[in-house]
Formats: structure tokens, sequence, C-alpha cells
């Protein structure tokens, strides 16, 4: 728009130009923050991890914490590291030969990454569902009490708790609690997901770790499963990865955004998708690349 | 700091369209203003019944602008910068859409002071007006060169229209304690600059808005409590 031509005058009692600017940018001009928000301690401790695949270095020094029953959100795009992150806080990658990691994953006062660690009661302590159902060919019960029972020495009947709980807990007993020992393979896609929950939970683990839960499922199951981890926030840590940046902002108290390997921006879900601090994020999310 | 065009061009082209519609419906209320002070100058009455017939421009625009953020909110779920724009847009066209009726009824005043001559010389609600007119054109013009500055120049000239309508008043009051026979123009003025004075406070709720979507900084209730503290 072009200017209005300025006045020539101004009466004697009309400043021709502010004095003094009444407003500013300045801190002291905008909205003090909102006082007694919950300090959170963190649940798990990332300190300078870096991780190899042989060669290639996928993750560059990243420093994080993971808050304790929040929901911590990993977003960015496709080889930005994750996933890898996610796989190192329960050393899975140690299935695979070439892959290692360096740095510090401290939990409960313990460096994760040190070998001489139980590598299966690392795997109790923090369990991992990942994108596709993955049930065993054994029934609804039995894909819950396998897991436990390599844990625990359980009495029938707490074990028949411990089931009931953990589908409880994964908001499916109401649907299964008369199909318990119909093959796990045969629920639905939903279910299926649920069930992996459930049997990740029944081990009573430290952190729940998340990859892309919901990424091949129907809306409805997606909410389900939306609900359900919020719903688990009370009990457990959470990690999670998703492609879905709406539901990355629907259901993370927290959220990192990762690119190239790096940890660009870390912060509170509400700030991160409203005020991001970086541009590239703010590319990111309003969907500019990747 | 300059962003990057969105991967999917539809959707840059929709918030391009909605910041282009802004920009439009700005043009047309500040010609609207500018009419209705060339009416009071001219004590033109068929300029007034041109403007009072052109209002529905504004307010279909208002409309247009409205359905198109309801629209790419409802498809596109838009966060951040994006997010800002169209959830300010929604509020800024009530601005516009009022500082429109503001324009209207000026020229509806002037048609009711008639032939008579002026009870004060109009000089000072001309300057009013242009002051007002300025921070309308700085605080849409702050959006369009993403230019947060201007928009904090735009809100601190409002209490150069505030000063204008304080002194104004007086003159009209004193008037209208020389004479009962002065009342009827005495308040037509009043209501004229009493209209100007709200287009300068819709002006500063537009270059509000525009900062909050340049910087995320809602300085809404600070600015008016710093103003307050100030006066």
């Amino acid at each position: 728009m072009e200017s209005p031509s300025s006045h020539p005058s101004s009466p004697s009692n009309v400043p021709s130009e502010p004095a003094n600017a009444a407003v500013s940018l300045h801190p002291a001009a905008s909205v003090p923050a909102k006082k007694g928000e919950p300090v959170r301690s963190p649940k798990v401790e990332i300190r300078d991890l870096c991780f190899f695949y042989g060669k290639y270095k996928a993750l560059h020094d990243v420093n994080l914490d993971i808050h304790d029953r929040q929901i911590t959100a990993f977003i960015g795009p496709s080889g930005c590291g994750k996933s890898t992150l996610l796989r190192t806080l329960n050393r899975i990658y140690e299935l695979y030969p070439g892959q290692r990691a360096s740095g510090k994953i401290m939990l409960g006062g313990r460096n994760l990454l040190e070998r001489a660690d139980d590598v299966n009661l690392l795997r109790a302590k923090v369990g991992m569902v990942f994108q596709k159902p993955t049930p065993f060919p054994m029934s609804v019960h039995d894909n819950i009490s396998f897991g436990v029972q390599l844990y625990e020495r359980l009495s029938h009947s707490d074990m028949e708790a411990r089931v009931q709980w953990a589908l409880e807990k994964a908001a499916l007993w109401e649907e299964v609690k008369d199909k318990l020992r119909q093959d796990g393979t045969a629920l639905s896609g939903g279910q299926q997901q649920r069930l992996c929950i459930a049997r990740a939970v029944a081990v009573k683990p430290d952190v729940l770790l998340l990859d892309e839960p919901a990424s091949a499922l129907d809306p409805i199951s997606t909410q389900k499963i939306e609900q359900l981890i919020t719903d688990l926030k009370k009990d457990y840590t959470i990690a999670i990865v998703t492609h879905n940046m709406q539901q990355a902002a629907r259901v993370s108290d927290y959220t990192a955004f990762m690119y190239l390997g790096r940890l660009i921006e870390f912060g509170e879900t509400k700030k991160l998708f409203m005020k991001p601090a970086q541009q590239q994020t703010e590319e990111y999310i309003t969907g500019r690349f990747g | 700091m300059t962003m990057r065009q969105h991967t999917s061009q539809e959707y840059e082209a929709e918030l391009e369209a909605v910041r282009q519609k802004i920009f439009a419906m700005g043009r047309q209320v500040d010609h609207l203003l500018q009419m209705s002070g060339k009416a009071l100058e001219q004590n033109d009455a068929e300029l007034c019944k041109r403007i009072l017939a052109d209002d529905r421009n504004t307010d279909s625009m208002e409309l247009d602008i409205d359905h198109l953020c309801l629209e790419i909110l409802a498809r596109r779920q838009p966060v951040a910068g994006d997010l800002r724009l169209l959830t300010s847009a929604l509020k800024l066209v009530i601005d516009l859409e009022r500082v429109g009726d503001m324009g209207v009824s000026i020229a509806s005043r002037v048609l009711e002071l008639g032939p008579e001559p002026p009870l004060v010389p109009y000089d000072d609600l001309q300057r009013m007006l242009i002051t007002a007119r300025e921070m309308l054109t700085e605080a849409l013009g702050a959006l369009e060169t993403q230019d947060s500055e201007r928009a904090i120049r735009a809100i601190n000239k409002d209490e150069v229209v505030d000063a204008y309508y304080a002194q104004i008043f007086n003159n009209v009051l004193s008037r209208m304690r020389e004479s009962p026979d002065n009342i009827h123009r005495a308040t037509r003025v009043q209501a004229i600059s009493k209209y100007i004075e709200r287009i300068g406070d819709h002006a500063t709720n537009i270059a509000e808005r525009v900062i909050f979507i340049l910087t995320s900084e809602d300085i809404r209730h600070t600015s008016r409590v710093h103003r307050s503290e100030l006066s």
C-alpha cells in the first residue's frame, strides 16, 4: 500500500512523531513467561551420542534429556537419524554387525551403552514397539506371558493377573478377553499393535520406545493408539518416532527435530510447533522441505 | 528471515492468496477513507452516497478471506508461521471491515452536516484522518515487507490520533457551550473525530497482529499497559 500524503503540520498538543517508542519488541515489552510450571527430571540423559553404520557416522554428538513420564517425539525427514537414535536406547543395533555407538545414555545412574550390562535386562527396562505389528505366532495370552516368563517366576494366578493387567493397560482387554487362546496374528492390525504394546508393558519397563507405531494403521486404530500412548504416560516414559507431524503435535510433551544425524532443536511441543527457535525446524514442520 | 517455499506449490499459492487478499482489502478500505476525507473537505453529498453503496465490497472481501482461511486450516493443518498468519488473518479482517464501517459512518455524518458552513475548520479532522490512514498503511505494509518495525511505528502513531481527538473534542465542546444552535453540527463533528479515533485503534490491533505473524510476539496487552503508563 502507498502511504497517504503526510500532514503538513500538527496542533500544539499533538506530537508530530511519538517522542518515545511506546512499543518495542524488547523482552521488557513482552508477556512474562508463566510461572509455576513443573520442572521435569530427566529419565534418560543422552550425552555426546554418536552412532556408526560401519564407517558411516549416522548420529553426531546428540545431547538430549528424555523426561520422566512424559512423551518425547522425534521428528525429521527420512534418514535424519531419529530411528537410529531410538535403536540406541535399548542397544537393539547390536543384533547387526558393524554398528556401534559412542557417548553416554544414562538411565538410573548407569550408562546403557556399557557392554558389561545385561542386554536382555536392558530390553526389559526399555521396551520397544515397531512400525509393523509383530505379534508372535502364538495365542494372545502367550504373546503376553512369553516375555514375562523370561524375567519373572510368577504363579499361575499371578501370571493370569499380569496378562489381564497388561491387556487392560493397552486398552485391549475388553476386545480380547473372550479369545485369549486365539492366535494373536488373527487380530486386526490395530489390535495386533496394541497387543505388541501390551507385550512391552507386561514386563514393566521404565521406558517405552515406539517406532512409528501407527503408521500402518487406519485412522480409528491410530486414534486408539494415540489415546493409549497418552494413557500410558501416567506410568511410563515414552519416546516416539513419527513421520506424522500432526501426531507428534497431538501426543507429545516434548519434540526433538533431527536433520542429517544432528539434533537441530529440542523443546516443549507446544512451543516448537507454535514458535520454533530454528529456521530449519520451521521450514520442516511447515512443509518447506523434507 | 527468508523462508523457503512450501514443497506443495498449491499450499504456497493458497497462503499467498490470503496475503494478497488482505492487501487488496486494505487498499479498498484505505480508498474508502480517502473518499470520506474528500467528501468532508468538499461537502460532496453525491460522493457520500457512493461511499455508502461501496461498503458491500469490503464485506464480501472479509467473507472471502474468512472462507479461504478456514478451508486452509481444515485441509492443511498449518503450524508455526503459517498458523499464525491464518489465525491472525481471521481476526485482522474483522478490524479491516470495522475500519471500512467507520469510513461509511464518516460519510453518513457528512451527509447530515449538509450544506451548513463548518462549525470549526476541518483541517485537524483531515490531519487526524491522514495519520490514521498512515497507521493502517504502515501496519499492512509491515506484513507485505516482513518488517515488524513498521508495525511498531504504526502503533506508536496512535497517540497522535488520540491527541487530535482530545483537541477536536474540546473545540466542539466549547462551540456547543457558546450556543445551542451549534449542537447539531458539533455532535456530527465529534462523531467523525470519534470514528477516526476508532480507526486508529483498529489499525493498532492490525499492527499488533502483524507483529504476532512476523515475530510470534503477542504484544497486545503489554502495549496497552505500556501506553497507559506513558500517558
